[in-house]
């Protein structure tokens, strides 16, 4: 690899070791965040199931922040109930019209429809609660606990993980048994029980669901962050800082950690699909979040009453149901696309 | 060998103990009064009658000896006789249920085993054809595209995809309806001429020779087992297809077609039998994790097992229940999955030499 000793036949050697000369011009974003976070980068915007998931992605966070405009609220101190048009049982198809109660007409509405009357555009379910409504106001539920409960776990499973790994030993051991006991109890089970127990004491919020998520939801995260940071330890560069005497801690968080963290917080990307499926199946299940909040799991268990009709009153389950399988299938195809980019054998090809 | 089996029976206690003290400390924020279900059926409605069964069942006694008392029971000072202790298998009452925890489950858990049996058949079979078709034909269309639906499947939730085959194949077509059992079928079950030998309702109409009974239940099963189906083949897609790339690459198999031996016969048996075994533990934790209960599939299928009996007690916070039915979920978890940790060494030498 001697090419550039010979500054004065650029144009020969170009022709004759193709891979060692790099004409490529560097731009200033490469310079900025390094070249592999930017082969990551993109990697994410050129395979075409990472864009799909970002398009979804971007739909929703559109969505969510455009909430009070889409669908305004009728009571804005209280905008996660869904309003109610009277309480009649039977649920009543899309379009038909708005009778008691009306919220608001949205801003968009008449010039769109050229009409000033608000109709339920996805009809309601049982107890007239607007499936409109519930599903436009979901979309804040599911990122409020989605990026809450993703947070908080990660930040646990990297306290408990980063401990363990870097202490070792005994303390190594025991938190490793304790993620194992935690893990015995499938998710769904252990955030069912948990859910039912804080229930009486925090009232029928979405709290009980967000701790009981929470408290079962860190340990995949310990175990990763421990064996990254295991593996990172034995490298050079960390026995060299520690022959010079820096201290445990800066060695934790300055050298160890920045690089021992990426795998994990990939895994987290995809996991936040997983924790809004399961806060949704609480809610359907009936546990923690109250009757009428605005989540689409929520929705969805109203549809239990109804499975003999479902032929007719199908806009219960269809609605609220594809909003949550688009809202984690974003979130999954970005964290398949990552999984791709950062494996070590595709490394370098890009 | 041995000192692996060893090392995975001392984890036994530790997790059986750390389950138990979870549990526990779950009840600890209940109220003693609540915590009575653990002993007692009902409270009387009468002055004092609250504390007077605290201090009779040591509600107010310090952790560690309500924590002994509540695995061991206790013996109640009026009657004399052993009360609780979910050692013994009294898990306490089940307001929801109005029977004993216990009677519960032994009530429930048939229709989840059967469920499970069912279920394992279809899952194991199809995932593992489809995991090694993907990988045979790596980068080709069918492994593009149930990759594509393996990431639609894992982003489908149970209740939601139940939600829709319901609406589709009950509501719709009248095809499979939830539930166990129709009426009439659990008519001819309840009468006196049916003879129950298993509780498992497909063997027991086999045995007795009623093939409309067993075609009944089977029809109830198939929609369940079609959504555990899809979840659990996803999973088994990505593991034995990467399993299966990685065998394919290994220089046996290229010395097998080297020699000119067939290319089925290098997948079916140079292959096959090696990429199988990683996905032989998943296999195991999904047969386990089935047996479980599960939780989602039997509530949108209003199928009586004990998942569906824990979300119903849930529902209606009826916690010494649900806590119950866990601890009981927990135990099962915890020896089966010892039992497939053992089997995986008996089939992998590197997991025994390691």
């Amino acid at each position: 690899m001697t090419t550039t000793t010979k500054p004065d036949a650029p144009s020969l050697e170009h022709e004759l070791l193709p891979e060692t000369i790099s004409t490529r011009k560097i731009g200033r974003l490469e310079r900025l965040v390094g070249p592999e976070s930017y082969r990551v980068l993109r990697g994410l915007v050129t395979t075409p199931t990472s864009v799909a998931g970002l398009i979804l992605i971007a739909i929703f966070t559109i969505v969510a922040l455009a909430a009070p405009w889409i669908a305004p609220p009728a009571r804005a101190n209280n905008p996660y109930d869904i309003p109610r048009d009277g309480f009649s049982p039977d649920p009543r198809p899309p379009m038909s019209e708005w009778k008691r109660n009306q919220p608001p007409l949205p801003a968009w509405w008449e010039p769109v429809m050229g009409t000033e009357e608000w109709v339920h555009l996805m009809g309601t379910a049982s107890g007239q609660y607007d499936i409109f409504y519930g599903v436009i106001w979901g979309t804040r539920t599911a990122y409020k606990t989605g990026l809450v409960i993703t947070l908080a776990v990660l930040l646990i499973g990297l306290l408990v993980g980063s401990v363990s790994a870097f202490y070792g030993g005994l303390l190594d051991n025991i938190l490793m048994r304790i993620v194992d006991v935690f893990l015995t109890l499938p998710f769904i089970m252990a955030a069912l029980i948990t859910a039912a127990v804080l229930t009486p004491r925090l009232g029928r919020t979405i709290l009980p669901a967000v701790f009981a998520l929470i408290a079962f939801g860190w340990m995949s995260y310990a175990r990763l962050i421990r064996g990254d940071i295991l593996t990172v330890r034995e490298r050079d560069y960390i026995l060299a800082a520690r022959v010079i005497g820096v201290k445990d801690y800066k060695i934790m968080l300055k050298h160890i950690l920045p690089n021992a963290i990426f795998p994990t917080l990939v895994y987290a990307s995809a996991g936040i699909g997983e924790i809004v499926i399961i806060f949704a199946a609480l809610s359907f299940l009936g546990v923690g979040t109250p009757v009428g909040y605005a989540d689409w799991g929520q929705l969805l268990s109203f549809a239990r009453n109804w499975i003999t009709n479902l032929a007719d009153y199908w806009y219960i389950v269809v609605f609220p149901g594809f909003a949550l399988v688009f809202f984690v299938l974003g979130w999954n195809l970005l964290g398949d696309a990552f999984r791709d980019i950062l494996d070590p054998k595709m490394r370098g090809k890009s | 060998m041995t000192a692996y089996i060893i090392r995975r029976l001392l984890l036994l206690p530790v997790l059986l103990v750390g389950v138990t003290i979870i549990i526990f400390a779950m009840l600890q924020f209940l109220t003693p009064v609540e915590r009575s279900a653990l002993y007692v059926r009902d409270i009387p409605h009468t002055e004092g009658a609250i504390e007077g069964i605290i201090k009779r069942y040591g509600l107010d006694e310090p952790l560690p000896v309500q924590y002994w008392r509540w695995l061991v029971g206790r013996i109640d000072p009026v009657t004399g006789e052993r009360v609780g202790g979910v050692l013994r298998g009294d898990l306490g009452w089940s307001r929801v249920g109005s029977q004993s925890v216990i009677n519960l489950i032994k009530q429930r858990f048939p229709a989840t085993l059967e469920l499970a049996l069912w279920a394992v058949g279809p899952i194991i079979l199809i995932g593992l054809w489809l995991g090694v078709k993907a990988a045979v034909n790596h980068n080709k269309p069918f492994d593009q595209i149930s990759r594509i639906l393996a990431i639609f499947a894992s982003s489908f939730p149970v209740f939601v995809f139940g939600l829709l085959v319901l609406m589709i194949f009950y509501a719709n077509l009248r095809w499979f309806p939830p539930g166990r059992i129709s009426d009439w079928a659990n008519v001819v079950i309840s009468s006196g001429e049916f003879r129950t030998y298993t509780h498992l309702i497909t063997v027991d109409a086999l045995l007795n020779g009623r093939f409309d009974i067993f075609l009944d239940a089977l029809r109830h099963l198939i929609l369940p087992i079609l959504t555990l189906s899809y979840v659990n083949w996803a999973t088994f897609l990505r593991v034995t297809r990467s399993s299966m790339l990685e065998t394919l690459r290994q220089d046996y198999v290229t010395t097998a077609r080297a020699k000119g031996v067939a290319e089925r016969d290098v997948i079916n048996k140079h292959a096959r039998p090696n990429a199988l075994i990683p996905v032989a533990t998943l296999a195991g934790f999904q047969v386990v994790g089935l047996l479980g209960g599960v939780v989602i599939t039997e509530t949108v299928f209003t199928y009586p097992g004990v998942g569906s009996a824990a979300a119903a007690a849930a529902q209606q916070l009826d916690v010494v229940t649900v806590l119950g039915l866990a601890l009981f979920n927990g135990f099962i978890l915890i020896v089966a999955n010892l039992i497939v940790d053992i089997l995986y060494a008996v089939i992998d030498p590197r997991v025994r030499l390691a």
